[in-house]
Parts: structure tokens; sequence; C-alpha cells
């Protein structure tokens, strides 16, 4: 049946769980673009026997294929543009620097928009005022305390804490660190904020 | 911090001169402001003004703590309170730019059909991330699929495409001074009009314009 190849992406989709980046679908995408492709060119040749043959009875048919051809459309665009929701997602999530493994996941396209919304984000930010302007990034929870205990989840190296004093990163040793220095470290998960 | 910011405002004969505040009057805007934005369905009036004094307020605060004596315990309370502004700002900052991207199509044509007197919904920087979101998905979209499909079915258009702010959703208003003979939805035959009393929380329906929020602020 027509449009099957357009319905499987969206199915992809819909499996993911919320936020979830599967492996790009190149084939699918492609065998999609080529069903477009065939669907449209049979039309045509339908379409100026319709006109000139006088065959009237085409025009169902005709009229089928154009809704395939709509629904392909659809099903596309809305698989490429909530994957590109998801890559959004992944800026607020993981910051600028995207692990590797996400980024296999990705097509060369997909990253290249990835630079874009990230570099938009960047200026708007900076615009704020301010020297630096504003990370908006930051700050994701309302702080209910000025300190938290972190435990280290991997080696980082010194880390300078704000009145100069700098502090060892090794796995698994705990500090007692303020909360607003160690938010971007816990997003990447250097730190691990230790709940009694 | 007994200093007092300008902010532009309007008086009663509805021309604009500088509003002074204070920065616990600030605070309490930029709280109001945040609070309207997270329950609204439809992104509010930017308030460029609110941004830059609370950016400008932080600002002071941080230097006032570099200069302070090492050690004094009032350090970690305004510390504190630091983050806590931080964290309304961002919020309702945040806020605003989730809007935008969700209904991008629709911010951007209502800020290109507004009229000169209407105020701007969009920052000139929110405005410009706006259109430069727009085209890095419109040149997505075509690079990678449009371009290839058949000539009569190259363009989408976002406006239908993309779904708009639902509009009909429920907001609690809460009335903070009398008003007397609002009128709801003016659009319709059917004018219907309510008295809106001090202190009442009202469930409300049909926000067709969000002015009547405004009303109750």
């Amino acid at each position: 049946m027509f449009c099957d190849r357009a319905i499987e992406l969206v199915r992809e989709l819909h499996r993911a769980p919320e936020g979830q980046l599967l492996a790009f679908n190149e084939d699918g995408l492609r065998q999609v673009l080529e069903e477009m492709k065939a669907l449209y060119e049979q039309n045509q040749s339908d379409v100026n026997e319709a006109k000139s043959g006088g065959r009237s009875d085409l025009i169902p048919t005709i009229k089928f294929r154009h809704c395939s051809l709509l629904r392909n459309r659809r099903c596309t665009v809305a698989y490429l543009y909530d994957r590109l929701l998801r890559i959004r997602a992944l800026r607020w999530e993981y910051g600028s620097v995207l692990p590797n493994v996400l980024r296999f996941h990705m097509s060369a396209e997909e990253v290249e928009w990835f630079n874009h919304y990230k570099k938009s984000l960047a200026t708007y930010m900076r615009s704020l005022g301010g020297d630096e302007g504003l990370d908006i990034t930051q700050d994701m929870k309302p702080p209910k305390s000025l300190y938290i205990e972190v435990r280290c989840l991997k080696d980082y190296g010194e880390f300078e804490v704000d009145d100069g004093t700098s502090v060892l990163l090794k796995k698994n040793s705990q500090h007692f660190l303020p909360r607003w220095k160690c938010e971007p470290l816990i997003r990447q998960g250097v730190l691990e904020h230790v709940l009694w | 911090m007994t200093e007092e910011l300008g902010l532009p405002g309007q008086d009663s004969d509805g021309g604009s001169e500088e509003v002074v505040l204070t920065p616990a009057e600030l605070i309490e805007r930029l709280e109001q402001a945040w609070m309207n934005e997270k329950f609204a369905p439809d992104l509010l009036e930017s308030k460029p003004e609110i941004v830059e004094c609370v950016m400008e307020q932080l600002d002071h605060m941080e230097e006032n703590l570099r200069r302070a004596k090492k050690g004094d315990l009032k350090i970690s309370i305004h510390r504190m309170e630091i983050e806590r502004i931080r964290y309304v700002l961002s919020s309702y900052l945040r806020c605003r730019l989730m809007k935008i991207e969700k209904f991008f199509p629709h911010v951007l044509e209502k800020e290109k059909t507004r009229h000169e007197e209407e105020p701007s919904r969009l920052s000139p920087e929110e405005f410009a991330f706006a259109k430069e979101y727009m085209a890095s998905i419109e040149t997505y979209l075509k690079n990678v699929a449009l371009k290839h499909m058949p000539p009569n079915l190259q363009k989408v258009d976002l406006l239908r495409s993309v779904p708009k702010p639902d509009l009909d959703s429920y907001v609690f208003l809460r009335v903070k001074e009398r008003q007397e003979n609002i009128l709801v939805e003016p659009e319709t035959d059917e004018q219907r009009k309510i008295s809106l009393v001090t202190g009442e929380w009202r469930p409300y329906w049909s926000v067709r314009n969000p002015w009547l929020c405004w009303q109750s602020k």
C-alpha cells in the first residue's frame, strides 16, 4: 500500500520514548521520496491522458495518488521536525557539546542545524545585558541551598572555587561545594549530587 | 540597598515618563511578569525594561558581594538572594523562548501584522532569534526533503502546519483592583459583561484577548 514507508518513519518516532534520538533513518527517507517521485510521474501521465484522451475515469486514481503524495509529505515533515525538536532539547540537556554517541545518531544536516541553533541561542543569551549576558540554560531548578554535597564520578582535575581555593576532583571523592558552580558539572555527569 | 531604579512607565495622562521603583518593587514586578508568562498559553508583551533593570540589579549585588568583608554572615544570605532572583529571571526568559520556539510562525506573523501603536510581543533580540529559528528550520526542511519532492509539493505553509497556542484554555485570574463591566468576547454578538471584585479568583473562559489578563494586573 502507498505511504507504508512514511508511516513507518512516524511509528519509529512513536516507539522511541520521550526525547530519545534514534539513528537517522536515511534509507526510510530515501524510499519515501522515491515513492513520491513514482506517484507523481504516474499522475503526470494520467493527467495528460485524461485531458487529451478524455479519460475522465482516471480522475479518481489521480486524486488518490495526490492524497498519497500529501500524506507522504506530511509524515516526512513530521518525522524531520520532531527529530529537530528532540535535538533542540539536547542543547538544553547536555550543553553545547554533545556526547559522541548522540552525534552519531544525527545526520550531517541535523548537526548543522544544531550548530545554527546553538549559535542563535548564544547570541540571544549574550544580548541579555551585563558583561557576558545571562546563561539561561543554567538555574533550571529553584535554588534550595547555597552549598551541596557532591560526589565525583570521574577524574576531572583541579576545580577552582570562588574565593580562589581549588579542589581536586578525583573519582569517588566527596566535596561540599557551592551549588551554582556544580550545576554544569552535574549536568555533564562529572559530579553527582549526594542526597541524604 | 536603598537606591531607586528608573523604569519607563505610563502615568495617568497616558504619556510615558520614568517610573521610579525600589529594588523590592522591581523584583515584585519581575515575579508578576514571570507568573503571568507561565500561566498564559500565549506569548505576552515583552518587558525589556524589567529584564534590563534586574540584570543591573544583579550586577550591583555581585559587585557589593565582591567588596564585602570575607566571612561576613550576610554574604550567604545575599548570595542566596542573587541565586533566587537569577532563577526567576532565567525561568521567565526560558518560558518566553519556549513559547517563541513552539509557535514560531504565528509569533512572527503577529509581529509582521501588528500596528505601530501596539506594543511588541518580542524584544528586538527575541525577534532576531525567532527569525533565525524559522529560517534554519525552513532551510533544513527544504534541503533534506522538500527540494527532492515533486515541484507542486515543495512549499509547506508553516502557518497552517504548526499548531497555534490554545487561547481557549482556562486560566485563573487574581483581581488586584475592582473593575466594573469588563466586556467579555467583544468580537461575538453576545456581549457578556462581568464585574471583577478585588481578591476574587475566577476561572476564565475564552481568553480571546490577553488584555483581560492584564486588566487584573
